[in-house]
This record gives C-alpha cells, sequence and structure tokens, in this order.
C-alpha cells in the first residue's frame, strides 16, 4: 500500500494508516462482519422452519401487512417468497446494525483519536492532513465489501436465490457505507468524538423514524417520507421481488456526497477543531454535582450521575421506542402467528402458557430484561473505564473511599436500570392498551411485568461488579461474555435442548413469566428474593475485591 | 511526629518488572522536598503508594503518621495530590472540576472562593472551558489550583510542572514558596532539577527504584566537586594530581572537577601559574544527577 506518489500530499501515509486502523480492530471488526451474517443466516434459515409453506407464508403477509405496529417496526411487504419475507424481517435491522459497525469504525479512526491527541503524534510525521479520514473510510469500504460478499454466499447457501441475495446484500451494505461517510462527515462537525457519534447515530435514529412513519402511514398518508431514509432506500431495493437495482445507486450518491463535503471540512478546519464551537459550561459546580449532604467519607453520586446520564437518556428513548411498538403489535398477534405453529411455540417457551397475547408480552418484556442488563453491565463497567482512562486516580486521592466511588456507579446502574425497565412497562402498555382502549389496566399489568425483570437483570450487573473487584483486566471481555451467554440461553436455550442446570444458571430462567403466570408470593416472590441476595452478594465481593487491588 | 513521609525498604513489583527494591524516603513536616530520578525511576509508584491507590509488597510506609492503604480515606482528606499526567473529565469544565475535588477532600476542605479566584488569575486559567477544550498545561493548572487552592497540610505533587510554560512555572514557584511559609509539607517528584535546585529544603535521589543519595543541597555538596575554570598566564600542569577530575587544557585555558579535600592543592598549583581569569563553582544539580546517572552505565551489570 506504499504509494510513493502520495508522499508530500495530503494523503501521505495513508496505507500505513489503514494498515494501523486493521491492526487495533483486528478482533472487533471481524466480530461485527460475523455477528450480522450470521443473524441474517440463521434467521433466514429459522423463517424457512417457520414458514415452510407458501401458504403460511401468505397468511403472514396478509396478517402482517395490514399490522400497522409491525409495518412501522420491519417495513412493508413486497412478496410472500421465503427471499422476501426475510428480506421484511430482518433488511432494515441487519443495515442498522451495519451502519453502527460504520459509524463506530470512522469515529473511533478520526475524530477518537483526534481528541485524544494519537492523531497529533501522527501528524507529525510524514503524514498528510486527509490520511486518516481516508484511511478510516478505506477500512469502511473494505469491511462492507467483505460483509457483502459473506452475505451473499450464506444466503445463496441457505437456499435463496442468487440475484436476489446479491441486491439484498447490497441494500444492507451500500446503506452502512453510506453511514461511513455520514459519520466522516459528524467527525469533522464536533471536536468530542462522543459527540460526533451521537450526531451519526442521530442521524440513523431519525433515518429509521422517517422510513417507519412513512411505511405506517400506508398509500394517501405521508408514504413518501420512505424515500428520504437511507433505511427506506434499503427497504425499497426489493430484494427477492422484482429487485429494483436502480434504488441501490441512491445510498451511493449520498455516500459521494457526504464524503465530498467531510473532505472540504477536513482540509479547510484546524487540528483538533470542530465546526460547532464548543459551549462554554459552569465556572463553578452546581451544588447536585457536589452532592447535598455532609459526611467524612463522600459520595460522589453527583459525579457519577453526571458522567452517565446522557447515555441513559438515549437508551431511555430507544426502549420507549421500541416497546411502545412492541406492545403496539400485540393486537393482532394470535391471526399473525396462526400460520406457524412454530413460531407459537417459541413465543409460549419464552413468554408461558397462557393465552398467546399474553405469551407475546410476556417474551417482549423478558427481552426488555435482557436488554436492561446489557444496559446495567455497560453502567457498571464505566467503572473500569474511568480506572484505566486515568480519571479515578485524582479522585480517590481524595477523601472519597473505593467502596463510595463503586457504589456511586452502582447506584446509578440500579436506578438506570429501574427506570429503563419502567420506561419499557409502560410504553408497551400505553401501546397495547391504546389500540384495545384499556390503557390504564395495560399499563399497570405490564408495568408490573416489567419491574419483576429488575433482579434478573441486576444479577448480570453483579457478575461484572465481581469481575471488576476481583479480575479488572478480564472485567470487559468478561462481563459482556456473562451478557452473552444470559441472551443465547434466553432465546436458544431450550431450542438447543441444554441439560436443565446450564438452563438455571441464567437469572431470568427465574423471572415469572409475566403477563400470564398466576402471581404467589411462593412462585413470584421466593425466586425474586433469591436474585436479589444473590445480587448483593455478588456486589459485597466485587467491592471487597476492589478494596484490596492496585488501582491502575 | 516530625516526619510527614517516612519510607523504609518500599518494595514493589509488576510482574516481572521490579518497580522498587528496598526504597527509602523521609519527608520532614514542613519542608519542600524534591524527589529526583530519572524517568522509570519509580517516583509515581511510590507516590502512588503513598495514596493507598497501589498495595506495597514489602517494607514500611507512614504518611502523616498513618497507614496509607488502611487509613487512605482519613489520610487523603488532610493531603492534595497532583498527577504527572492529568486527566479530566471531558464534558465538566475546570471550574467544576476545581470545585468537585475540593468537596471530595471532605467537608472541612471546603474551597475559599477568594483564594481560588486568587489562584485561578494567577493561573490565568479560563474556568468556563470544557476539559476536553484544554492543553496539557490547562489540565496541569486545573489540578494545580484545585490542589493549592485546598487547606490540605501535605501536598503530593508529581512532576506539577511538565505542560507549564516559563511564566506558569514562574507563578508555581511563587505558590510553592506561599505554602512554605504558611507550614505546608510539599514532596515535589521531578526530573527538572533547577526546579528543585529553586526550591527544595532537601532532596532525594533515586535510581532503578532505590535511594541513591539524600540530604539537603548543601551536604550533597560536600560530597561533591567543585568545577573550576581558570585562564592562566602559564601551563599549568595538573596531570596526575589526585583529586583532579575531567581535566580539559587548550594552551593556557584549563577546565576541571576537584574533590573538595584537594582544592587547596589546586589553588597553589594555579596561582603559581599565574592566575589571569578564576571561577569556581558548585555543581548543578544536573550534573550530580548525570553522576548518579551515569555510575549506572559504569557500574556492574551496566549495559553498554
Amino acid at each position: 500500500m506504499t504509494v510513493p506518489a502520495l508522499a508530500g500530499t495530503p494523503l501521505a501515509g495513508t496505507g500505513v494508516l489503514a494498515r494501523l486502523a486493521f491492526r487495533r480492530d483486528r478482533i472487533m471488526l471481524p466480530a461485527w462482519v460475523y455477528v450480522i451474517t450470521v443473524l441474517i443466516a440463521s434467521n433466514s434459515y429459522s423463517l424457512g422452519k417457520l414458514y415452510p409453506t407458501v401458504e403460511a407464508r401468505a397468511d403472514l403477509a396478509a396478517s402482517g401487512g395490514r399490522n400497522p405496529a409491525l409495518v412501522f417496526l420491519y417495513g412493508r411487504f413486497w412478496g410472500d417468497s421465503l427471499g422476501a419475507v426475510s428480506a421484511w424481517r430482518y433488511g432494515v435491522w441487519a443495515a442498522i446494525f451495519a451502519a453502527l459497525m460504520s459509524i463506530f469504525l470512522v469515529v473511533r479512526h478520526t475524530r477518537a483519536d483526534e481528541e485524544a491527541g494519537r492523531l497529533e503524534l501522527i501528524g507529525s510525521a510524514a503524514v498528510g492532513r486527509l490520511a486518516a479520514l481516508t484511511a478510516a473510510l478505506l477500512v469502511a469500504v473494505a469491511a462492507t465489501v467483505a460483509l457483502t460478499i459473506l452475505l451473499v454466499i450464506v444466503l445463496i447457501v441457505v437456499g435463496l436465490p442468487a440475484a436476489g441475495s446479491v441486491a439484498f446484500a447490497l441494500a444492507i451494505t451500500t446503506c452502512s457505507l453510506a453511514f461511513a461517510a455520514v459519520a466522516a462527515l459528524a467527525a469533522q462537525l464536533t471536536s468530542g468524538a462522543r459527540t460526533a457519534r451521537g450526531i451519526a447515530i442521530g442521524v440513523l435514529g431519525a433515518a429509521y423514524l422517517l422510513r417507519a412513519v412513512g411505511d405506517a402511514s400506508g398509500e394517501g398518508g405521508v408514504s413518501w417520507l420512505t424515500w428520504l431514509s437511507p433505511l427506506g432506500w434499503t427497504e425499497f431495493v426489493r430484494p427477492y421481488t422484482q429487485a429494483r437495482w436502480w434504488v441501490l445507486a441512491l445510498p451511493l450518491a449520498l455516500t459521494a456526497a457526504a464524503t465530498a463535503t467531510a473532505y472540504a471540512l477536513a482540509v479547510a478546519r484546524d487540528h483538533g477543531a470542530g465546526l460547532l464551537p464548543d459551549r462554554p459550561g459552569r465556572s463553578t459546580a452546581s451544588a447536585w454535582l457536589l452532592g447535598a449532604h455532609h459526611r467524612a467519607d463522600h459520595w460522589p453520586v453527583g459525579l457519577a450521575w453526571r458522567l452517565q446520564r446522557g447515555t441513559l437518556y438515549g437508551w431511555a428513548a430507544g426502549f420507549a421506542f421500541t416497546f411502545a411498538a412492541s406492545g403496539a403489535a400485540a393486537k393482532g398477534i394470535g391471526s399473525l402467528l396462526g400460520g406457524s405453529a412454530q413460531l407459537r411455540n417459541a413465543f409460549t417457551r419464552l413468554g408461558g402458557e397462557a393465552g398467546i397475547t399474553d405469551a407475546y408480552l410476556a417474551a417482549i418484556m423478558s427481552l426488555a430484561g435482557l436488554a436492561a442488563a446489557a444496559y446495567a453491565t455497560s453502567a457498571v463497567l464505566r467503572l473500569r473505564s474511568e480506572e484505566t482512562g486515568g480519571q479515578a486516580e485524582p479522585l480517590l486521592a481524595t477523601a472519597t473511599s473505593r467502596i463510595s466511588w463503586g457504589l456511586s456507579h452502582i447506584a446509578v446502574a440500579v436506578v438506570g436500570t429501574a427506570a429503563l425497565l419502567a420506561v419499557a412497562g409502560v410504553a408497551a402498555g400505553l401501546g397495547y392498551g391504546l389500540r384495545t382502549g384499556s390503557a390504564g389496566s395495560e399499563v399497570a399489568q405490564l408495568l408490573g411485568a416489567a419491574m419483576v425483570q429488575l433482579p434478573a437483570s441486576l444479577a448480570v450487573a453483579g457478575a461484572a461488579v465481581v469481575l471488576f473487584g476481583l479480575a479488572p483486566r478480564a472485567s470487559v471481555a468478561g462481563a459482556w461474555t456473562v451478557v452473552g451467554l444470559v441472551v443465547l440461553i434466553a432465546l436458544f436455550g431450550q431450542v438447543l435442548r441444554l441439560s436443565q442446570w446450564i438452563l438455571d444458571v441464567s437469572p431470568f430462567a427465574h423471572v415469572p413469566k409475566l403477563p400470564g403466570a398466576a402471581v404467589t408470593l411462593h412462585t413470584t416472590g421466593a425466586p425474586l428474593l433469591w436474585l436479589g441476595l444473590a445480587t448483593v452478594a455478588l456486589t459485597a465481593a466485587g467491592l471487597a475485591g476492589l478494596r484490596r487491588r492496585d488501582i491502575g | 511526629m516530625t516526619n510527614a513521609i517516612e519510607v523504609r525498604g518500599l518494595r514493589k513489583s509488576f510482574g516481572r518488572t521490579q518497580a522498587l527494591d528496598g526504597l527509602d524516603l523521609d519527608v520532614r513536616a514542613g519542608e519542600v522536598h524534591a524527589f529526583l530520578g530519572p524517568n522509570g525511576a519509580g517516583k509515581t509508584t511510590t507516590i502512588r503508594i503513598l495514596l493507598g491507590l497501589l498495595r506495597k509488597d514489602g517494607g514500611e510506609s507512614r504518611l502523616l503518621g498513618g497507614d496509607p492503604w488502611r487509613d487512605a480515606t482519613t489520610l487523603h482528606a488532610r493531603l492534595a495530590y497532583v498527577p504527572g499526567d492529568v486527566t479530566l473529565w471531558p464534558g465538566l469544565t475546570g471550574g467544576e472540576i476545581i470545585d468537585l475535588l475540593a468537596r471530595l477532600r471532605g467537608p472541612g476542605s471546603a474551597v475559599d472562593p477568594k483564594r481560588r479566584q486568587a489562584l485561578i488569575e494567577r493561573f490565568a486559567l479560563d474556568p468556563a472551558k470544557k476539559a476536553r477544550a484544554y492543553s496539557k498545561g490547562n489540565r496541569q493548572k486545573v489540578a494545580l489550583i484545585a490542589a493549592l487552592a485546598s487547606d490540605a497540610e501535605l501536598l503530593l505533587l508529581d512532576e506539577p510542572t511538565a505542560g507549564l510554560d516559563p511564566l506558569m512555572e514562574a507563578a508555581f514557584r511563587e505558590c510553592v514558596n506561599d505554602e512554605r511559609h504558611d507550614g505546608r509539607t510539599i514532596l515535589l517528584s521531578s526530573h527538572i532539577l533547577s526546579e528543585a535546585e529553586a526550591l527544595a529544603d532537601r532532596v532525594t535521589i533515586i535510581r532503578d527504584g532505590r535511594t541513591a543519595e539524600t540530604g539537603t543541597l548543601a551536604e550533597m555538596r560536600h560530597l561533591t566537586r567543585t568545577t573550576v575554570d581558570a585562564e592562566l598566564a602559564r601551563p599549568a600542569v595538573l596531570d596526575g594530581v589526585p583529586g583532579v577530575h575531567a581535566l580539559e587544557v587548550h594552551g593556557t585555558h584549563l577546565r576541571c572537577e576537584v574533590d573538595h579535600a584537594a582544592l587547596n592543592d589546586v589553588l597553589g598549583r594555579l596561582t603559581a601559574a599565574g592566575v589571569v581569569a578564576l571561577t569556581c563553582r558548585p555543581p548543578t544539580l544536573e550534573e550530580l544527577f548525570l553522576r548518579h546517572y551515569s555510575a549506572e552505565r559504569t557500574g556492574p551489570g551496566a549495559r553498554p
């Protein structure tokens, strides 16, 4: 990749930086590509099992295409071939994951490096001012090409038509490419990587909303909104149903336009600066940040809240949106699943036996519990990033004890997890209740169903606390492995016929399946109490470890 | 209790790396003590053990009469610390961080707003800026102002002027001298020797995790040589005179380092040759330091 002709130009050093990026991402990048590929392949395969006949799929198309909540969530129905159903169910969401991969990748190698000062060191070498941006985009293109090839291969292996599979893969990956360019543009606008990531993800969210509203409004409504959204383009390629190849030109045009703008800005701006100015903040700390109590050992809980609140707001918005839509989809779920006995079984496995609607809602609530466990884990792991980032050191050199530092972030994790579950319950209750005209009782019922997940979600985060205290170096990888295993057991444990003791390891195995299951002190209260005690024990062990070990 | 810090035979290893290997350090109450050593000598590790962030493997350490590991929290209420590499929360402003660190030091150590304002002006810091927009020097200033504005009895400063410009370095020196008059104890780790020379009452030099030398600068000079620079009427012969080192002769110009015991003899020989111009000066800390640092290379097991 050494191109002597580039020496002395703004692109000098691009090849070296691209190789550096591949070296730094040699695990993360293949993991993203692998997960997206497996997601699509396994789901296309299982859709084939769930709806094996044309009649079953036609049934699904008829009921699913009429259910505005599902159209809002996934998109419009174009056909009832297996490929078309797969593209409907997973196309938009796979494009979202692929776009997130691009956003994280590009910001990480441009603005995040610049903010941390690493690019300054590189920029002082014989490296052009556009090299980092170009290298990041090259790596994104390489990841996109790899993802496209893998997707085409696995889709054909699953048994879908070749031409449609190429269209499906390109519909997903051109969207991912467009968001790589959007992220490159966002990285020129702000001086902070967090904000740049936020802008790009915000654009992705807006694209989803435009598409969702456009799709759900139906003919005669504002259905043209979908055409404004890159995720709408993914949908409008219509793979497996007389694919419209020309639609692929739209994301490519957006890629070109956003990239050109990013380059124009990058040439003109100062190193380290953004286009949007940094707003000055307070010159003294608020009473809230300092905390109100007067004790010798201070809880830096005001600080922990300040550091974590932005992330929590983002999660809460995502929860509100997702669970309102999922709740709204519950009406008419029975007729939707009518064609598939296996899908019915899948829901009753996750959600219990008491009626298909209750089973569906209970399944949604256990998904809320799993997502909340992921949030709680990330909130606890903030402790580790504060430690490795060096911010913990000056803090622990004050009269703040390690225990109160640890507990302050754990407190944010607990409160945040409870708040997210409450949001999930209320949103699902409103989504379902407003359509059936019983909002009050549904909100109350689903709020309860969401809150019983709390001990299990927190138990997963308890594992993160233990790892942080006792094996800090392994804590990030270890804690996310725990989350992954719990999700795997919850979704596939019974399908994979794992033995009962493995299923019982997951805290979610002990959560009553509400709504639907009978609520008694013995069946509902006792498991939750045990989970709570286990979580307290895990937290205590982790904090004891934190007291004894080296910091840093 | 006259010693703010007492360290004996301190040992700490990270995996196979022996960071501290029997380090001794005494800091008397009320003094400014410079803690000198090349990069990687173990200065920061020592300070982090004194802060209870790291656990020692062996030896003894006392800080303000307490155990730095067991009594960390109570001791921290009485000290302020400036890390060598200051990392701040990018989304908080400098002003917020100054208040926050003061607050976390304990209820009794609230910052006097007048003093806070005076220090902010003295160091020319914009407290309304977010930390991500600060340069290394400005981040350093935030940590320094937070420490100096506190009423802590002990200040632990790890290379505090590393990112400051000469003007700010001068402001820092003034501040340290003010603190000395207020009777505060300061441990100042540094490899900037002129800083230690200008500020410190006593000095500890460490190398490879061990104390190489400790004492006042006067005591250390007693152990060292004087640099002699002379312009003579006639060439003088100092070759082979005991106590004369690093002799350089260019015609009638002569330069050498002389042990204290040999000074009288050498000066006699110079005046006999006719002195035109003469400078004798005590060694700078740079020279002291270089001697200790280079001793490592000529010692047993040295690298070529």
